[in-house]
């Protein structure tokens, strides 16, 4: 398994938001994540990706394994295309990024300041960076933001292309990808029961 | 790691990086200095060392919320915390690239603007050796503000209030090293102090710091 997630309940400001959360990711697997907002999903994101310590349960192959993209992209707008996805793949310990620019379709923008590109392009850009992680698990929060039909069609390839490499996928999402070995896993049935807010530990 | 410190410097010097900020705040302070107090070369020689310190560790402080809140609002600062960097290491080289960018600058600096304030000839070289030796912990330090008040909202002033008083000390010493050098008095007591303070906050604080940011990540 790339990843197992056992009785997982997470927090928002020490309030616990779900609970008994439990999931398998096998290699070659996508798992879309689905809730109304505020069910929990980019928090149980963080806490995979290992930004938040679980509330309760367990997280298995984790760490090193996991490449996050979340709501914002991270790129530095002074930077070009090219030179903010180079950081990124010298931090991950790669060194080719051709591959990337080009399933994002992103070539003919390389030497562009990553601050004059539209938010669609932005966002096509924060997710080539996933490719230059060399990492096997994608932990993806709401990918397809303000990108149009063509580009969550590039976006599905790229995913498919990664599962069919053996890699794996945790997608919080509201749209139809278009990827058939994707999982539906509904979290409405884990929201927590009320309990009286817990202090954070960690500010006690 | 290195490539985190090039991104850094490769911003601080393209357009609205900030480079420059301090210095031109500490060429300010000191061209303006002589106009408040009057041009009483004798006056002015013996604050000279001071007035340098104070101006210096000001400028500091002015871009010491950069140094971590830009990452934190593009997002970066996330996708950092989950590469394959340790956190204590990511602190550390963001500190050292405020201080190349910050520190290193009113080093420099610091000699041409002593003839403003008409500092005595054996000033110069200790002005210089105490900012050389005392402002890396100043963006140390500030690097452990700026990870403590990562994420809230106008933290800039809670920032210089949690930093002032970890200053201090730096300031004390780094001044006394310089106001000795430049009266010909003997300077190794200070300059060991100031040189203790900088190694003690080099080798201990990135792991507070790395420790806050942590927290405020969640």
């Amino acid at each position: 398994m790339m990843l197992t997630v056992r009785d997982l309940a997470v927090s928002r400001g020490g309030v616990p938001v779900l609970e008994g959360v439990s999931f398998d990711l096998a290699p070659g697997r996508a798992l879309v994540l689905r809730g109304p907002n505020g069910c929990g999903k980019t928090t149980t994101l963080r806490t995979v990706a290992g930004l938040q310590p679980p509330f309760e349960g367990t997280i298995e192959g984790a760490g090193e394994r996991i490449a996050y993209a979340a709501h914002s992209d991270g790129l530095k707008s002074m930077l070009s295309v090219t030179e903010n996805l180079r950081f990124w793949a010298q931090v991950f310990g790669t060194t080719d990024i051709a591959p990337a620019l080009r399933d994002f379709d992103l070539e003919g923008l390389a030497d562009r300041l990553a601050g004059n590109l539209s938010a669609g392009q932005k966002r096509r850009l924060g997710l080539a960076r996933l490719m230059v992680t060399g990492r096997p698990v994608w932990v993806l929060d709401e990918p397809t933001v303000s990108l149009d039909t063509a580009s969550v069609a590039l976006f599905a390839a790229a995913v498919r292309r990664h599962l069919a490499e053996g890699g794996s996928a945790l997608i919080a999402t509201h749209i139809d990808l278009g990827i058939p070995e994707a999982e539906i896993f509904d979290m409405t049935p884990y929201k927590a029961a009320p309990r009286a807010a817990v202090q954070d530990e960690a500010f006690l | 790691m290195i490539a985190l410190l090039l991104r850094d410097l490769r911003l601080a010097v393209r357009a609205g990086g900030g480079f420059g900020l301090g210095l031109a705040f500490f060429l300010i302070v000191t061209v303006l200095v002589p106009f408040g107090v009057g041009p009483e070369t004798g006056l002015l020689s013996r604050i000279a060392p001071g007035v340098l310190w104070i101006g210096a560790l000001l400028a500091c402080l002015l871009s010491l919320d950069r140094i971590l809140a830009l990452d934190w609002e593009d997002g970066s600062l996330d996708l950092l915390a989950t590469a394959p960097l340790p956190m204590e290491g990511i602190v550390t080289v963001k500190a050292l690239a405020h201080w190349l960018t910050t520190g290193l600058p009113l080093v420099l600096a610091a000699p041409l603007l002593g003839v403003l304030l008409s500092l005595p000839p054996g000033g110069y070289l200790w002005v210089m050796v105490s900012l050389a030796v005392g402002t890396p912990a100043l963006s140390v330090i500030g690097t452990f503000g700026a990870a403590l008040t990562v994420g809230l909202k106008r933290g800039g002033l809670l920032l210089s209030l949690l930093v002032l008083p970890l200053y201090v000390p730096t300031l004390i010493f780094g001044a006394e090293v310089a106001r000795r050098g430049a009266e010909g008095l003997a300077v190794e007591t200070p300059l060991l102090m100031l040189g203790g303070v900088s190694a003690g906050v080099i080798a201990l604080l990135p792991f507070a710091s790395a420790a806050v940011l942590r927290i405020n990540l969640r």
